[in-house]
């Protein structure tokens, strides 16, 4: 395990680009992911996570830009030769072989002895807490159970890095937020690098040391899971991450990124905002203020006004629907028990929040 | 973008190149070059070179009467099993559509045994059972229908029967799978809507079992045009066929360009009917049955 | 209950009676010539009039049979064996890979079942001649070979699709190169359907007369062949004996043929059940 230090377990993608037809699936995406890091791709449906995955993989060859694993570059090379494992959508396990003789697959194509190889199946099927599964065939095996086979399939070599394609999303709910948690246990155990590509944000903010958003093939942010909700760079990170309300307006003066200012808002009145980009004069922009960033206070005093339409109660926080000057539409949440003002549906409130938290985008 | 291409046997992991996939056709296109386009291409040769360049062998096939008639009854015959196998399938077809677990199995064994049983076997069986002496002829006479044994052999009847009998399964297959892709709730649907039995028949499932029944009377067409052995055995001299009359000219009167003229004709016929319908020529639906 | 409903039982009985009667018509045939060939008479008679096993005898006794049988075994296995190699690899070739013209070559191998057998036989009559084919082994093979194609090809094709090619991805990841990933995941996978295609084509060899009957000569005759000169010659009862024994052949290759899809369909579901 020492030797694979330092440089060995890292990916680079420089300025990836694939086609299909007229269509950019992957548009210019550069990043690195360091050795033992948990990078997650995240985007909806055709943002290009998956193609860029399969690149690295080798089951799809990049129009252009360059892909290294280590100091070698790997962008031609075939998928077998490139020393990686691979946990796919659906297990794909072979089903005519027993749990023991699929995991012990890649270590036969290696070329390894009948006698180690078992060895080394064992010991990874134990590593996954199958133990006693070995001598099954996949089809007697439950869904979670067949994943974690799948997960040993693709460490038994030990690869430098372990490719991971939305691996639970055949999984109930409770199943994958097990699963979620017992495969960051194993990446910290054996110090292995992983990307892994899901549509679910809750999973990539939990599992991924830092995350890669994507939307329409280009890369829109790479952070920390924290910097992705607290401080977003495009509208589109805003809106994907967590729950956001928007409001549109326009801007009369240009802005830096980071500076205080003051956005006349299309449904009437205006709002402190922060400029999250530059922001040129007079352009439409869009402030993004989360629902539990939005303070909701007794009326009477000075400030920005709304009505509850429903107030919504669920357990640990109650939502409110407020509609506020000019028919802007906004939701609030409040924390359980936090000792807040909690208004009830037709009463009239006033909003507040820090200007920090309200950030303006390019519309 | 670095110019190196892969030079590995795959190309984005999973599909082939085209020079490995050429490869992996090569022995299907040498044996296809040796054993089929060169042996037709060589007897359509003679029919249009030999002695020079010239069609009056094709023009000798419609000129002369004799042959001129044959083409018309392997048309007419050809015709008649055609529609005599799409009247015997459809029934059979419909309740095999509706059938699950041993009827199903019972129905499709039926015909998928004579579908592969030799056809030669079951011509022959044709000819026991209607030759002067054979069993139908005894039934006849035991029902007292006709007093004497009656001539079965070599008429038209005899011939379409057993050509009908023989290509029957390629007429049940397709409409069965058409059928079979209509969901019984379609019916209950279009008669809660208060269609009567005939009108569900001619507005739901005529439309739906259209494709399978142009396949089947396709398959049944074509094959009955050429079909050699059950009416070389069964028609004899009196009821020849195209195929008859192709096998006669080779083998007796050794005339190689009319009968590449004769085989010309029957492929352009069958090539226009295949391309008019190239749709239909379904065949995986014979194997995914079997 | 109401009218409408006792009419619509009534119709659906009258096409259930129908349907059987088809199936009737499709099996009789064939099938009642097997008590016929026991009877010992020459003129072959139902029901037959004691049971002998004398034609059966007759036909073991024959050379000339035994030959042509035997010279249509060897036919039809070197036919299917060369059938399923030659058209599995057309169907990798057409389902995995990226063929240059390939709707000519989807063209061709529905040739030999669109193009009247008449046409080939009497055509390649005319080359083999000249390659000097006719009556030999490879003629018979090759013909053969060409015959059972379409039907390889589709049944392995059937198979291909059915199989889910995400396991080759994953073998491909394990490391394994393209040969062997079709060595150890696609071949056993799809192993049910090949077997099942040449035995189909065995029987597709086996059972051919027209070409049979051309490229055949006076030593070197397939079954069929001997068969057709035989009825042309005389309707003997040794035919119904043959008859008999060649339909059991081909209810024992059908339920050989359905034992091995439902082997395949059951390592499909095993599959599936190894997805979501």
């Amino acid at each position: 395990m020492a030797l694979r230090d330092g440089l060995q377990g890292r990916v680079t993608v420089q300025g990836l680009v694939k086609r299909y037809g007229p269509v950019n699936a992957v548009d210019d995406v550069s990043l690195e992911v360091g050795s033992g890091e948990f990078l997650a791709l995240l985007g909806p449906s055709g943002s290009g996570k998956t193609t860029i995955l399969m690149s690295i993989a080798g089951f799809e060859y990049p129009d252009e830009g360059r892909i290294l694993i280590g100091e070698e570059e790997v962008t031609w090379a075939p998928p077998n030769k490139r020393n990686l494992g691979m946990v796919f959508q659906r297990y794909t396990l072979f089903p005519h072989m027993s749990v023991l003789e699929n995991i012990a697959f890649p270590l036969k194509m290696r070329g390894i002895g009948r006698a180690e190889r078992e060895e080394r199946a064992r010991a990874a099927l134990a590593t996954v807490r199958l133990g006693q599964m070995g001598d099954r065939k996949p089809a007697q095996l439950s869904g979670g159970q067949q994943q974690r086979v799948a997960i040993a399939r693709a460490i038994v070599y030990q690869p430098r890095v372990l490719l991971m394609d939305e691996p639970l999303s055949a999984l109930d709910k409770n199943l994958r937020e097990e699963m979620q948690i017992e495969i960051k246990h194993l990446q910290r155990e054996i110090g292995i690098t992983v990307i892994f590509v899901t549509h679910d944000q809750t999973e990539a903010l939990t599992m991924a040391d830092r995350v890669a958003v994507l939307d329409h093939g280009r890369l829109q942010q790479l952070g920390a899971p924290r910097d992705l909700y607290e401080a977003p760079e495009t509208a589109f990170v805003a809106g994907f991450i967590g729950e956001t309300n928007f409001c549109e307006g326009r801007l009369s003066r240009p802005a830096m990124p980071g500076d205080p200012i003051l956005v006349t808002l299309e449904a009437g009145g205006q709002m402190q905002a922060t400029a999250a980009q530059a922001l040129p004069a007079g352009e439409r922009v869009k402030i993004a203020l989360r629902p539990e960033r939005l303070r909701v206070l007794p009326a009477g005093t000075e400030g920005p006004t709304a009505r509850v339409t429903e107030a919504i109660y669920a357990g640990n926080a109650t939502t409110l629907m407020l509609e506020g000057q000019g028919g802007q539409l906004l939701r609030a949440r409040i924390p359980a028990g936090a000792g807040m003002h909690e208004p009830r549906p037709g009463e009239s409130v006033r909003l507040a929040w820090q200007q920090a938290d309200a950030r303006a985008f390019l519309a | 973008m670095s110019g190196r291409r892969p030079s590995a046997f795959l190309l984005g992991g999973r599909r082939y190149s085209p020079a490995s996939s050429l490869l992996l056709a090569a022995p299907f296109l040498i044996l296809i070059a040796i054993v089929f386009i060169l042996p037709l291409a060589t007897l359509l040769h003679e029919s249009l070179f030999v002695p020079g360049p010239t069609t009056a062998h094709y023009a000798r096939a419609f000129e002369e009467p004799v042959y001129l008639r044959v083409m018309l009854r392997t048309l007419g015959i050809a015709v008649l099993v055609t529609a005599l196998a799409l009247l015997l399938a459809w029934p059979l077809a419909w309740v095999m559509s509706r059938s699950k677990g041993l009827g199903l199995a019972l129905l499709a064994a039926a015909v998928l045994l004579p579908l592969w049983t030799s056809v030669l076997v079951r011509t022959y069986a044709w000819m026991v059972l209607l030759q002067r002496n054979g069993v139908v002829n005894q039934l006849l006479q035991q029902l007292g229908l006709v007093d004497a044994p009656i001539r079965l052999l070599y008429t038209q009847g005899a011939v379409v029967l057993a050509m009908a009998h023989v290509l029957l399964p390629f007429m049940v297959l397709p409409i069965y799978s058409a059928l079979k892709g209509i969901p019984e709730d379609y019916t209950r649907a279009a008669q809660m809507l208060g269609a009567s039995a005939w009108s569900t028949f001619r507005e739901v499932i005529w439309p739906l079992a259209l494709p399978g029944v142009t396949s089947g009377c396709l398959m049944v067409f074509l094959l009955a045009l050429g079909f050699f052995v059950t009416p070389a055995l069964i028609g004899g001299p009196q009821q020849m066929m195209i195929a008859t009359l192709v096998s006669q000219q080779v083998r007796e009167m050794l005339d190689w360009p009319f009968a590449g003229a004769l085989v010309g004709i029957l492929l352009v016929f069958v090539l226009a009917i295949t391309i008019v319908f190239k749709r239909a020529v379904r065949l995986d639906r014979f194997v995914g049955s079997a | 209950m109401s009218r409408p409903h006792r009419h619509n039982r009534a119709g659906r009985m009258a096409l259930n009676a129908a349907a059987y009667a088809v199936t009737v018509f499709l099996l009789l045939p064939t099938l009642i010539i097997a008590p016929m060939s026991v009877g010992p008479e020459r003129l072959l008679s139902f029901p037959p009039k004691g049971f002998s096993l004398r034609w059966y005898a007759e036909y073991f006794q024959d050379s000339d049979w035994i030959r042509a049988t035997l010279f249509s075994a060897e036919a039809g296995v070197i036919a299917a064996v060369c059938a399923t190699v030659i058209g599995t690899m057309l169907a990798l070739a057409l389902v995995r890979g990226r063929l240059p013209g390939k709707g000519i070559v989807e063209l061709l191998v529905i040739g030999p079942v669109i193009v009247p057998h008449i046409a080939l036989a009497v055509a390649m009559f005319l080359v083999f001649e000249q390659l000097r084919l006719t009556g030999s082994l490879l003629g018979f093979a090759m013909a053969h070979t060409v015959l059972a194609l379409p039907f390889v090809v589709f049944t392995v094709l059937a198979a291909l699709y059915r199989f889910d090619a995400e396991l080759e991805r994953a073998a491909l990841s394990c490391g394994a190169g393209a040969f062997r990933t079709f060595r150890y995941v696609t071949l056993p996978l799809i192993a049910p359907g090949l077997v099942s295609a040449a035995l189909f084509a065995f029987i597709i060899s086996f059972d051919e007369a027209v070409v049979s009957f051309f490229i055949s000569d006076l030593d070197r005759k397939t079954l069929p062949r001997k068969m057709f000169e035989d009825i042309d010659f005389n309707i003997s009862p040794t035919l119904a004996a043959v008859a008999t024994m060649l339909t059991a052949l081909t209810i024992v290759a059908l339920l050989l043929g359905y034992a091995l899809k439902r082997s395949m369909e059951r390592r499909a579901r095993a599959a599936a059940d190894t997805g979501p």
